[in-house]
C-alpha cells in the first residue's frame, strides 16, 4: 500500500450504534403493521412418532382464529443444503424432535393463537427415539428417522473418508504412536433475541422481515417451498439481535407466516418463544472422536489418523460440511506428512444440530491439541515446543490440499507465550495454565449451492445528494455494515458516516451469501473496495479534467476532497461529466480445492490463526475450575476496524469459555434437559475473567488491504487450553468438555486409585466408514489456484 | 385458557409516570409491563429474551430502580415512575453511558443493550465510582452473548469517570 491509509485501521465506533443505544434500532419482533396477526407453532411432544390424525375443528371455531395451516399447506421439503431437502415447514407424516413443527395458528392475539394451538388434537404413534451416537449406529428398532431419504436400516446419515499421503509408511516410521478418544458436548447459540418473523402479501408479492443472517437462503427456500418466483418475494434483514450461527438455516416460522400472510390478505407475525428457539437449535454437534498419530523422535508428526461420529439431531441442516469440517483443518496448522480422515454424521431424535462459530472446527481442534499435548508428554517434549515444531510455513500447501497463504502462528504464540509469562510461571497444584492455537476459513471457498457466481456482489451509487453502498450483506452485530462504510470511506475519502449504507434487502441489494464462514469482510469487503476504486477512478478522471490535469496520480483524494473540490462538488463535475454514476464490485474466492471430489469443503481464500493461553485456578476438593485470565493473539490480517475485532474476539473467548465450562445441549428421556435460560447454564460477567487480546496483522495478499476473518477463529484455542490448564493444575485430563466439577473430581479419583489419571470416552464406537478415496497429496509449495490447478489436472480427479 | 378477546377479561385503566410523561392507557390485568409497553405504548426500545425473568432484557426503572419488565404487572407499578431506553437521553444529548456504549462498541447486535443501559444507570446514580467488582455485580443479572463483558465494563467505567 503506497499511501497512508485514512479510515482502514481506524477504532471508530459502529455506523449503527447511535440507532442500538437509543433502542431505536427495529429488530423483527419490534415491527408492528395494521391489522397484523400472530401467529403461533404447535410443536411435536414426542420425540419420535407417526401422525395418525391432525384435528384442527376446536381449534378454528375460537373466536379470533382466522388461519389454521398443516402439513398438508406446505408440503414441499426444503433445507439450507442441496443434499438435505429433509426438512418440512410443518410435518404432515412423522415428527423427529420434541419441538418438531406440526400445526400453525394465526389469530387476532397471541393468546388467542396458543390456546388454539392448544385445541389442536393430534393422534401419534409413537416409535422408539434413538437418542445416542451408538444407538443410531444400530438398525433402527422401529424405521429409521429419516426413513424417505435413507435406505439405510441404521441412521447414517453422512460418511466420508479420505487419504492423503502414506499412511502406513508414516506410521511405519514413527518413533512413538499414540491414540486417544474425546467428546465434545453439543451446545446452542443462545443469541438473546428470539427468532422473529413478520410477513406482508401485497399485490400478490411477499415481503418477509427476519431476524436471519441469510436473507438469499431465505429467499431461495421461500421460493421453493411456496412456489413463487423470487421475483415475487422479497426478504429484509430486520435489526439483529445475535446469530452466532443459529439464524442460517432458513426456519419453518418464516415460511409459515409468509403462507399465513398469503391466505389470510394481513400481515402476520411469529416469534419464538425461548423454549422453541432451544428447539430450533442448529447448534455444534456433540462429537466422538478419535485420534491416532506417529511422531519422530524429535516431535514431527509422520502420520495423524482421524475418526469423527457427529450426533447430527432430526435433521440434516448444514451437516454434511459439518462432518467434513471436524477433520478438514488440522492440517492448516500442523504439517502433517500423512493423514487419514474418517468422518461420519448420524440422525437422533433431538433439535437439528448445525453451524454454530467454528462450524465442526472446535471439535477437531479440541482434539488435536489435546493430542498432541499428550504425545508431548509422552515424549518428555514441552507441548508448546512439540507444536511450534509441526507449525505449518505460510505460502504453502496442506497434504489434503488446503492452500495456506499469510500465517502469523509463530508470532501468534510469541504473543500469548511472552504476556502470559508461560514458560516462567510459577507451578503449584492447584493454578495451571494452558496453551493451544489454531486457524479458521475467512469464508468458504465454495458456495452452499453449486454455481458459478460471485460470492458477494456491492453496488455503489454517487449522486449530488452523495454516496450509498448495497450490499446483500448481513450486519449480525459483528459489524459488517460498518466495515463497508470503512472501506467505501477509505477509496472515496470520506468518513464512514459520510456513507449511506442499504445491506440485506433482496428487493434493493445484489446478491451476498450472508453472514456465516466469517466471510463478509474478505468477500463483501472486497467487492465493496472494487466498487469504490472504480467510483474513485470516476470521480479523479472528471475532476482531472475539469482541473486541466493530465496525470491522474496527482489528483489527490483524502479528507473530504478529490483534488480542488469538496467530494460534494466532485460528485456535481463527475455526474456532469459521465451521467448517472453507478460502479459495481463482485468477489468470487479463487478454485482452492484439490483434484478430487469432496475437495470443496475447508479451502478458504485465506485462514486466521489465533494463540491462547488460558490460566485458572482448580480447586481438587471441589472440582471447581475457575479462570482466572485469558492471553488471546489473532492474525487478522489487518485490522479495518481494531475495535471491532478486539470486539470479535473478546466475544469468541467468552463463548469457548462458556462451551468449555458450562454449556450443554442435554436430553433427558427424549426431552431436552434445560430448554431455559436460567438452566442452561451461560457465563455472566462474574464468570468472565480479564482477557488481554494481541492483533497480529500478516497483510494478507488476498484481504481486502490484507484482511482476514475475526468472527470465529479467536473461539477454538480457548477450550483446549482450558483443558491443558487444567492437566497443568491438577495433573489430570478431562477428554470431554464442558468441564464441570463433577468430572474433574472422578479424573482425580482415578487417579488417586492409580488408574488412568483422565475423565472420558473410553472407546470410539465401530463406523461402517467406506473404503477412503486415496489423494495424492500436492508438492508443499504448489500454490496453484483457479484455472491454473484445473488445467494443472485435465484428466480430472487425482486418485491412487 | 382465556385469549385476550375474550369478553370477560378484566381491564383496568393504569396510570404511569413514563419517561416523564404522565400516560394513561387501559390494559388487560394479566398483560405484563412488557407487553404493555411494548404492545400497548409503542415503546419497543425495551427488548424481551425470555419473559421468565431470566435473563435482564426487559430491565427499566421503576422509581430509578432497575426491574424486570417481563415479571411486572403495569398495576404494581401504578403512579410510579417508570423510564425505559427511549427516556435515557436528554432529548438529542445522549446520556454518558450512551456516549461510551458508543465509542467503545460496547453494542454489538445491540439486543442486550437498553436493558443492560439501564441497569448501569441505576448502578452509577446510587454509586458513582463502582469498582470493576460493583460494576460485574450490578450487572451480572443482564446478560450478553456477543461482547464478553469486557467492553460493557469499560463503558460504564468511561461514562462514570466523565459523570465524577
Amino acid at each position: 500500500m503506497s499511501r497512508e491509509l485514512g479510515s482502514v485501521g481506524k477504532s471508530l465506533p459502529k455506523v449503527d450504534a447511535a440507532a442500538k443505544v437509543r433502542g431505536q434500532a427495529v429488530y423483527a419482533d419490534d415491527i408492528n403493521l395494521p391489522r397484523m396477526l400472530h401467529c403461533k407453532i404447535l410443536r411435536a411432544q414426542a420425540p419420535h412418532a407417526r401422525i395418525l390424525s391432525i384435528d384442527t375443528s376446536a381449534a378454528r371455531r375460537l373466536p379470533g382464529v382466522v388461519a389454521i395451516l398443516t402439513g398438508a399447506d406446505l408440503p414441499i421439503r426444503f433445507g439450507i443444503l442441496p443434499v438435505s431437502q429433509d426438512e418440512a415447514a410443518l410435518e404432515g407424516d412423522k415428527v423427529r424432535y420434541v419441538g418438531d413443527p406440526v400445526a400453525a395458528v394465526a389469530a387476532q392475539d397471541e393468546e388467542t393463537a396458543a390456546a388454539a394451538c392448544e385445541a389442536i388434537k393430534v393422534e401419534y404413534e409413537e416409535l422408539k427415539p434413538v437418542m445416542t451416537i451408538a444407538e443410531a449406529l444400530r438398525e433402527a428398532a422401529d424405521e429409521p428417522i429419516q426413513e424417505v431419504l435413507s435406505k439405510r436400516r441404521d441412521n447414517l446419515h453422512r460418511l466420508v473418508s479420505y487419504e492423503f499421503g502414506d499412511l502406513e509408511g508414516g506410521f511405519a516410521r514413527a518413533h512413538l504412536v499414540r491414540e486417544d478418544v474425546f467428546f465434545y458436548q453439543g451446545n446452542t447459540h443462545l443469541p438473546m433475541e428470539q427468532h422473529s418473523a413478520v410477513a406482508t402479501y401485497v399485490e400478490g408479492r411477499v415481503t418477509l422481515w427476519s431476524s436471519t443472517q441469510v436473507v438469499h437462503y431465505v429467499h431461495r427456500a421461500l421460493s421453493r417451498v411456496l412456489e413463487l418466483p423470487m421475483n415475487r418475494i422479497r426478504v429484509v434483514g430486520a435489526a439483529h439481535g445475535g446469530g452466532f450461527g443459529g439464524k442460517t438455516d432458513p426456519f419453518a416460522h418464516e415460511l409459515v407466516v409468509a403462507k399465513l400472510a398469503m391466505v389470510t390478505g394481513r400481515p402476520v407475525k411469529c416469534t419464538l418463544t425461548r423454549e422453541e428457539v432451544f428447539y430450533a437449535h442448529r447448534g455444534r454437534h456433540p462429537t466422538l472422536m478419535w485420534y491416532r498419530t506417529g511422531v519422530d523422535r524429535e516431535g514431527r508428526i509422520t502420520a495423524m489418523h482421524v475418526k469423527t461420529a457427529l450426533d447430527g439431531g432430526a435433521y440434516g441442516s448444514y451437516g454434511a460440511a459439518s462432518v467434513f469440517y471436524t477433520g478438514t483443518l488440522q492440517t492448516v496448522t500442523y504439517d502433517v506428512p500423512a493423514y487419514k480422515f474418517e468422518g461420519a454424521r448420524v440422525y437422533t431424535n433431538k433439535a437439528p444440530c448445525g453451524p454454530k462459530r467454528g462450524h465442526g472446527t472446535p471439535q477437531g481442534r479440541f482434539g488435536v491439541e489435546l493430542h498432541l499435548e499428550k504425545i508431548a508428554h509422552d515424549l518428555g517434549m514441552d507441548p508448546i515446543e512439540l507444536k511450534r515444531r509441526n507449525f505449518v510455513k505460510p505460502f504453502s500447501r496442506a497434504v489434503n490440499w488446503l492452500r495456506i497463504t499469510s500465517c502469523g502462528l509463530e508470532e501468534c504464540t510469541e504473543k500469548v507465550l511472552s504476556a502470559s509469562g508461560y514458560t516462567s510461571r510459577e507451578r503449584r497444584p492447584g493454578r495451571g495454565l494452558g496453551f493451544a492455537i489454531s486457524a479458521y476459513m475467512s469464508g468458504a471457498g465454495t458456495a452452499i449451492y453449486w454455481n458459478d457466481m460471485p460470492h458477494s456482489e456491492v453496488q455503489l451509487k454517487v449522486d449530488r445528494t452523495g454516496a450509498t453502498v448495497y450490499c446483500g450483506a448481513m450486519d449480525i452485530g459483528q459489524g459488517s455494515d460498518s466495515v463497508l462504510a470503512q472501506i467505501a470511506a477509505e477509496e472515496l475519502g470520506l468518513q464512514p458516516g459520510d456513507l449511506r449504507l442499504v445491506t440485506a434487502d433482496t428487493d434493493t441489494t445484489p446478491v451476498d451469501l450472508g453472514s456465516y464462514s466469517s466471510r463478509v469482510t474478505f468477500m463483501a469487503g472486497n467487492a465493496c473496495l472494487e466498487a469504490a476504486r472504480k467510483m474513485r477512478n470516476l470521480l479523479v478522471e472528471a475532476v482531472a479534467e475539469r482541473m486541466g490535469v493530465a496525470d491522474l496520480e496527482e489528483i489527490e483524494v483524502g479528507e473530504g476532497r478529490v483534488g480542488e473540490f469538496s467530494f460534494e462538488e466532485a460528485c456535481v463535475i463527475a455526474s456532469t461529466r459521465f451521467g448517472a454514476l453507478s460502479t459495481t464490485g463482485s468477489y468470487k474466492p479463487p478454485r482452492i480445492g484439490g483434484p478430487f471430489k469432496g475437495s470443496g469443503v475447508g479451502p478458504s481464500p485465506a485462514y486466521s490463526y489465533s494463540a491462547a493461553v488460558v490460566e485458572v485456578e482448580a480447586d481438587g476438593r471441589t472440582g471447581i475450575v475457575e479462570v482466572k485470565r485469558v492471553w488471546i493473539a489473532h492474525d487478522i490480517g489487518r485490522a479495518i476496524n481494531p475495535l471491532l475485532v478486539i470486539g470479535q474476539v473478546e466475544g469468541s473467548v467468552y463463548m469457548g469459555l462458556g462451551e468449555a465450562l458450562m454449556e450443554e445441549q442435554e436430553y433427558r428421556k427424549g426431552l431436552h434437559k434445560w430448554p431455559s435460560m436460567l438452566e442452561y447454564k451461560s457465563p455472566t460477567f462474574l464468570e468472565t475473567p480479564p482477557i488481554e487480546t494481541f492483533l497480529v496483522e500478516t497483510v494478507d495478499p488476498e484481504g481486502p488491504y490484507g484482511a482476514k476473518e475475526a468472527g470465529q477463529g479467536p473461539l477454538l484455542p480457548v477450550i483446549p487450553a482450558l483443558n491443558a490448564a487444567v492437566f497443568d493444575a491438577l495433573g489430570v485430563w478431562i477428554d470431554e468438555i464442558p468441564v464441570t466439577p463433577e468430572k474433574v473430581l472422578r479424573a482425580l479419583e482415578s487417579k488417586a486409585k492409580g488408574a488412568e489419571p483422565r475423565y472420558g470416552p473410553k472407546v470410539f464406537p465401530e463406523v461402517p466408514y467406506p473404503e477412503p478415496i486415496k489423494v495424492e497429496p500436492p508438492a508443499p509449495d504448489d500454490l496453484r489456484v483457479g484455472a491454473e490447478l484445473e488445467t494443472a489436472f485435465p484428466e480430472g480427479p487425482r486418485v491412487r | 385458557m382465556p385469549g385476550a378477546l375474550d369478553r370477560d377479561v378484566q381491564r383496568e385503566v393504569v396510570r404511569l409516570h413514563l419517561n416523564g410523561d404522565d400516560v394513561e392507557t387501559l390494559v388487560p390485568v394479566h398483560k405484563t409491563l412488557l407487553e404493555v409497553l411494548r404492545e400497548d405504548l409503542g415503546l419497543t426500545g425495551t427488548k424481551h429474551g425470555c419473559e421468565l425473568g431470566e435473563c435482564g432484557t426487559c430491565t427499566v426503572l421503576v422509581d430509578g430502580r432497575p426491574m424486570l419488565s417481563c415479571l411486572l404487572l403495569p398495576l404494581q407499578v401504578e403512579g410510579r415512575a417508570v423510564t425505559t431506553i427511549e427516556g435515557l437521553a436528554e432529548g438529542p444529548v445522549d446520556h454518558p453511558l450512551q456516549a461510551a456504549f458508543t465509542e467503545l462498541a460496547a453494542a454489538q447486535c445491540g439486543y442486550c443493550t437498553p436493558g443492560m443501559l439501564l441497569a448501569a444507570k441505576s448502578l452509577l446514580d446510587d454509586n458513582p465510582k463502582p469498582s470493576r467488582v460493583e460494576i460485574q455485580e450490578a450487572l451480572a443479572g443482564n446478560l450478553c452473548r456477543c461482547t464478553g463483558y469486557l467492553k460493557i465494563v469499560e463503558a460504564v467505567e468511561l461514562a462514570a469517570g466523565r459523570m465524577a
